[in-house]
């Protein structure tokens, strides 16, 4: 380590320190565990600002917050997944014994095949067995046994997928985009003269209910045809698909306006912490 | 105190958009850093000075609003914790608002998440929402918490058609049987309303995909900006309402309060974290106008940029 | 065997999760068949520890360049995995919550993941600004459209909208800026993402299928057996 690296180091820890011990005594008057909580508060502040550290440079705090979120991420995720899954619902089901033993209701019975019932102890094996196999995947010989969970992973999500995406993103859109072109409840269609003479530009008018349903119909039809790659986009298609490409131009900038906005809010979640949670500077 | 420091505040920011205009338009570079400066400050000086606006509710959050308080008392509603702390700073308001809401109009909730980072993030919500504002509602009766179980669009295949298969318990190990709100529940097709709060997958699209449409049971949905415009195609047809970002939490934030003499004294962070997103966007916008400016002169120039 | 039972596992799974939907009597085993899937999903979890794990501990042992951070990943992951494991300082029983307040696990939750995780993606608003400044330049028709909506929904979704143009009358009131964000919202952005979304439905459907029937096989790896 450097002379400087040494000196921010100590400069940091000093910082530190003094931090804590100030939120401790601010803490004091409203809570018992005042040191703990300010112990905590100032870890999450300092991991905040070694994050934030990256902003100027890449540097080692940065590098220090970034191994150790990768670390209890992971342990996270196996841990609630332990907890909730594999005691909730698999151990209940393999044995009355660990059931009792997790505290956890016996969920005993079967897969009922009308000639006899597949106990659920003995059914539930299957996916031990084939979790075990997922897990053969870190041996370099047995890697290939790996296949056989991944084939039941693959196989229920086309499965899933398949049905819900043809019903839910295919026909219910399909049939949504066939909207009445000439008005409907609350502005149902009263011919040419009505329409003119009472048109205005208010937002909940009949002019612009109507140029909605024209912008979806037309809007969806050629942007579809812009994504059909398997005829030449000249003539008439290409004019369609010309349609369609400001289509998605305009939703591409709605959808950067929303992520701007998301983004912000992230690191104003995060300033706000720094302001009230750690500095008390506000309310 | 307030008033002078918007002033200060107003006076850094376009005072530096100008610097940065003349600086763009001669053509020197200008460092990243002081970019990410100028959104630190436009970020931070409105929360320090804790500048906030009155929102006006859009019809997507209206709709949403409006599903939740005409249900009748009693009506079961699930809440399901689909994000992370990542979401969080967009999602908790909405989260924390629309439980207030169904709590004070007598439902009952079911609270659940496909996230493991969400029951940890619906641990705080109970903790620092429901427990301290509503102490006569009772768990196992006016609400319970089932948790978090791992299997994404695998855990809603198998609740739409039965839900204790899933989730035998609720978080602590007690027995869905056991609960009062759970003896007229057996699958989610005998809920009155889902609103599912997330952004990433499994999420909201999800839930309307594998509950929703199959079991005919209406979704409410609460998400991070980033995904919002996606599901603008369900709404209204598959989707009864839409909350997108901080916004739509600080809409429905005002909606409560101007409904709901209860809540006029509650914490709002969603409109809290509107006056700096307010900021933000114009330094952004100013950002976008200002290179456009140089980029047309140099071009104009012959410059190759 | 490597390559024929998986592509049997795929073909049965899949079969059943569709033929289910049409068949309620198969719904109980399409149910139990789904229950696996969620545990091999934890399995998968599992997985990803274990390689973490591996990987950290071989850069240990070989003193590889940043070694020491390696050794902050395994201390951390071992430290929430013991903490969680055996729910330390957890307020009730083997059965409550891992995460219940007042255990470690929620206090590392709240202090360690939470800050580190919302602070590394609100990184992305620095960036988002610096890309502004930088890249988004209204070079021809199609790009200027991107930028002039970006422009209405930016303003459309905060009061600055409402300031602006709050004077426009009822009879033209699209053309306030939050009621023209509003409509871009319902109208044009739903048509395209409409149109995105069909397209990645088909996407999706002939996928499932190519996968059912064992056409795509790219999953399985390149080993031939």
């Amino acid at each position: 380590m450097s002379r400087t690296a040494v000196i921010v180091f100590a400069g940091v820890v000093a910082l530190f320190v003094v931090s804590w011990m100030v939120k401790a005594m601010v803490l004091a008057d409203v809570s018992e565990t005042n040191i703990v909580d300010a112990f905590m508060v100032t870890v999450a502040a300092f991991l905040t600002l070694a994050i934030y550290s990256f902003l100027y440079k890449d540097n080692p705090y940065y590098k220090f917050a970034e191994h150790l979120f990768v670390g209890v991420s992971a342990a996270f995720w196996m841990v609630q997944g332990f907890w909730t899954t594999i005691v909730g619902n698999l151990l209940p089901r393999l044995s009355e014994g660990l059931a009792t033993w997790f505290q956890q209701p016996y969920q005993g019975g079967g897969y009922d095949l009308g000639v006899f019932v597949f106990p659920y102890s003995i059914m539930y094996w299957i996916p031990v067995i084939l979790g075990s196999l997922l897990l053969m995947r870190l041996s370099p010989q047995g890697g290939w046994l790996s296949r056989w969970p991944l084939a039941l992973i693959v196989g229920t999500t086309a499965g899933l997928n398949f049905v819900r995406y043809l019903r839910s993103d295919f026909i219910v859109q399909v049939a949504a985009t066939f909207v009445p072109l000439f008005g409907r409840d609350p502005h149902p269609w009263q011919g040419f003269g009505h329409f003119f003479s009472n048109l205005d530009l208010s937002a909940s008018g009949q002019f612009v209910a109507l140029l909605s349903n024209w912008v979806i119909f037309i809007g969806v039809f050629c942007g579809l045809i812009y994504f059909f790659f398997s005829k030449e986009h000249t003539g008439a298609f290409g004019k369609a698909s010309r349609v369609g490409i400001w289509i998605l131009m305009i939703t591409f900038g709605a959808s950067f306006g929303y992520t701007v906005m998301g983004r912000i809010s992230l690191l104003v979640g995060r300033l706000t912490f720094l302001f009230r949670d750690w500095l008390g500077l506000i309310s | 105190m307030t008033n002078i420091g918007v002033i200060l505040t107003l006076i850094v920011i376009f005072g530096g958009l100008l610097w940065l205009l003349v600086r763009s338009i001669s053509g020197r570079e200008v460092d990243r850093r002081i970019i990410f400066l100028f959104i630190f400050v436009s970020v931070a000086a409105p929360i320090i000075f804790q500048i906030t606006f009155k929102e006006r509710a859009t019809p997507v959050v209206e709709a949403l609003f409006a599903n939740i308080d005409g249900l009748p008392a009693g009506s079961k509603v699930l809440i399901s914790f689909d994000f992370d702390p990542a979401m969080a700073p967009e999602v908790q308001p909405m989260a924390n608002a629309m439980s207030r809401h169904c709590l004070e109009k007598g439902h009952k909730i079911v609270f659940m998440s496909l996230w493991a980072t969400g029951q940890s993030l619906m641990t705080t919500t109970l903790s620092r929402v429901i427990l301290p504002e509503f102490p006569e509602k009772v768990n196992g009766v006016d609400y319970v918490n089932v948790g978090y179980k791992a299997g994404n669009e695998g855990v809603l295949n198998v609740i739409v058609s039965d839900f204790k298969k899933m989730f035998p318990t609720d978080v602590n190990g007690v027995p869905l049987d056991s609960t009062q709100l759970f003896r007229d529940i057996r699958s989610c097709a005998d809920l009155d309303l889902i609103i599912a709060l997330g952004g990433g997958r499994p999420g909201p699209k999800e839930w309307v995909l594998f509950v929703g449409d199959p079991a005919d049971v209406p979704v409410g949905v609460g998400v991070a900006a980033v995904v919002a415009p996606q599901l603008y195609p369900y709404f209204p047809q598959q989707i009864v309402g839409i909350l997108g970002g901080v916004k739509g939490a600080a809409e429905y934030e005002q909606l409560l309060i101007a409904t709901h003499d209860r809540f006029v004294d509650m914490e709002t962070p969603g409109i809290d974290m509107m006056g700096p997103q307010t900021l933000a966007h114009v330094v952004i916008m100013a950002f976008i106008v200002i290179g456009n400016i140089a980029f047309f002169r140099s071009r104009s120039k012959g410059g190759s940029k | 065997m490597k390559r024929q039972i998986p592509l049997l596992i795929t073909f049965f799974v899949g079969t059943l999760l569709i033929i289910s939907v049409f068949v309620p009597p198969l719904g109980d085993l399409e149910r139990d068949f789904t229950l696996f899937f969620d545990i091999i999903a934890v399995f998968a979890f599992f997985l990803g520890g274990g390689n973490l794990l591996r990987i950290h501990l071989m850069k240990l042992a070989n003193r590889r360049k940043d070694w020491g951070f390696s050794a902050v990943t395994v201390s951390g992951f071992l430290f929430m995995l013991a903490i969680g494991l055996f729910k330390v300082g957890n307020p009730g029983g083997i059965a409550e919550a891992v995460d219940a307040e007042g255990s470690w696990f929620k206090v590392m939750f709240d202090n360690v993941i939470n800050p580190l995780q919302s602070t590394m993606y609100s990184l992305l608003a620095f960036f988002v600004a610096s890309a502004s400044y930088r890249a988004f330049r209204a070079k021809n028709r199609e790009a200027t459209m991107l930028l002039i909506a970006a422009f209405i929904i930016l303003l459309g979704r905060t009061p600055l909208g409402v300031m602006l143009t709050g004077w426009i009358p009822e009879w033209m009131s699209v053309a306030q800026i939050p009621n023209l964000a509003v409509w871009i919202m319902n109208s044009p952005n739903l048509a395209g993402q409409r149109a995105i979304m069909i397209g990645i439905s088909l996407g999706v459907i002939a996928t499932s299928l190519r996968l059912i029937l064992g056409v795509e096989r790219s999953y399985l790896g390149g080993d031939s057996d």
